[in-house]
């Protein structure tokens, strides 16, 4: 298909602000149910996001935004994401990612409270399990590998 | 009759109160430009997941085990009003049209019958409700800390009215807050979050796949979207709250010129009569002499 080489857009927006909005050859997700790529004329699909990054190629070369959760809409012409959290990865300090990791506790910490429901304690704690990996990908504390510059 | 140093003693004040109304105009100009940016830039966010929501929603709309937060706990006895005001005054009618609506609806309510408990946001709206609901009271949100309003504010409001909702506290929640529509015009509005009220007419989009399932995503984004209407509700009150103000000051500048302008042609009056009269009395001395 003449449209697999092509572009298709991104667009990753948070409640305050669009991040990032571009032409992108792939994009790379932290779905809920596995990591999923998505390039130009994948078939309509919404999920949900867990602790993640996003990683979009274009023709610049590559980029890497961390999300905490959220959840994406990908159609043929484009991937949303639409992320209450979002970073570019360069911008997590270890500082952020010590913040996301205790508000994901204390989500847990809640839901532990509420007796009878094994359902939200299970998703508080992966949760919190994909935060913390999240700082083990990124090597949070290091300095960041910087993508090179969108042409 | 005020004396001469009367006079422009009280000029000299006016001056001052003009000098504080004008800056305040243009501090409220400047931060309405932010609020205006603020509610922009939130659009996109806002529209997508709207959009998504509706699609969701009306494929599940008719099914029995539908969330509670769309399809409501089957009572409409408890309502919850979640009163938006602003945590400074100086800002014209703002905070008292919200007021205003929210007793209106209130007195309905209880009129019908109906049971109603009251969340305010920001302290002048709950100044002002205290004396005729201060029974309905169940909760308040502080802004006042809050120098910018992000999305976390919303977030915590929005876990408020949750939590409540949960426990069984109330069967509706609206909130009321001001939509901005101009400088001059903020309309007064309310909105139901829970049960969810959305867009009529949203096709159910069977164009997707979901995963890991529509229902799941659905039980995620119903939460979630209690959060972004009330970020929305916050930022639409920001900049209507900015709006007032600058109309407000606006006005207040203008009504001190006038009032300078007077009390300069009065204070002009009293000097000129005071020196005619020092005249008459030299003139009819040296008459008299």
């Amino acid at each position: 298909m003449a449209e697999m080489s092509g572009t298709f857009r991104f667009d990753l927006v948070s409640p305050e602000r669009r991040l990032a909005g571009l032409e992108a050859r792939e994009v790379l997700l932290p779905a809920t149910d596995g990591e999923m790529t998505a390039m130009p004329g994948h078939a309509p699909v919404i999920t949900t996001l867990r602790p993640g990054l996003v990683r979009v190629v274009h023709a610049g070369g590559t980029e890497e935004f961390v999300v905490t959760g959220g959840f994406a809409e990908i159609t043929g012409a484009g991937v949303t994401v639409l992320a209450e959290q979002s970073l570019p990865r360069g911008e997590v300090t270890a500082e952020i990612h010590a913040r996301w990791v205790e508000e994901a506790r204390s989500a847990l910490t809640a839901a532990e409270a509420i007796p009878d429901r094994a359902g939200p304690v299970d998703d508080a704690a992966r949760l919190l399990a994909d935060m913390v990996a999240v700082g083990d990908r990124i090597a949070v504390g290091q300095a960041p590998s910087r993508a090179p510059a969108p042409g | 009759m005020p004396s001469l140093k009367d006079l422009k003693n009280r000029i000299a004040s006016v001056k001052s109160t003009r000098k504080i109304t004008k800056a305040m105009q243009m501090v409220a100009a400047a931060k309405l430009r932010r609020a205006q940016d603020a509610a922009e830039a939130s659009r996109p966010y806002a529209e997508r997941f709207n959009a998504v929501l509706a699609g969701l929603a009306a494929g599940a709309r008719g099914s029995d085990n539908a969330p509670l937060l769309l399809r409501g706990t089957g009572r409409e006895q408890v309502h919850l009003l979640v009163v938006m005001t602003s945590e400074r005054g100086l800002c014209g009618a703002f905070n008292s049209s919200i007021a205003r609506l929210a007793r209106y609806e209130a007195e309905k309510l209880q009129g019908e019958g109906k049971t109603v408990k009251i969340l305010t946001v920001g302290k002048k709206g709950r100044d002002i409700l205290r004396r005729d609901w201060g029974q309905a009271f169940v909760g308040h949100v502080d802004l006042s800390a809050e120098r910018r309003i992000g999305y976390a504010v919303g977030q915590r409001i929005a876990a408020e009215i949750l939590r409540r909702f949960e426990a069984g506290e109330f069967d509706v929640a609206t909130i009321y807050f001001n939509r901005f529509r101009s400088v001059i015009s903020q309309v007064p509005t309310r909105k139901r979050v829970i049960p969810a009220e959305l867009e009529e007419g949203a096709a159910p989009s069977a164009l997707y796949d979901y995963e890991p399932s529509e229902e799941g995503i659905l039980a995620d984004l119903l939460p979630r979207a209690v959060a972004t209407q009330v970020f929305a509700a916050l930022l639409e009150n920001r900049a209507s709250e900015e709006g007032a103000r600058m109309t407000a000051m606006d006005n207040a500048t203008r009504n001190a010129g006038d009032m300078i302008d007077r009390l300069t042609i009065q204070y002009n009056r009293s000097r000129q009569a005071a020196i005619t009269k020092e005249l008459i009395e030299i003139i009819s001395g040296a008459e008299a002499v």
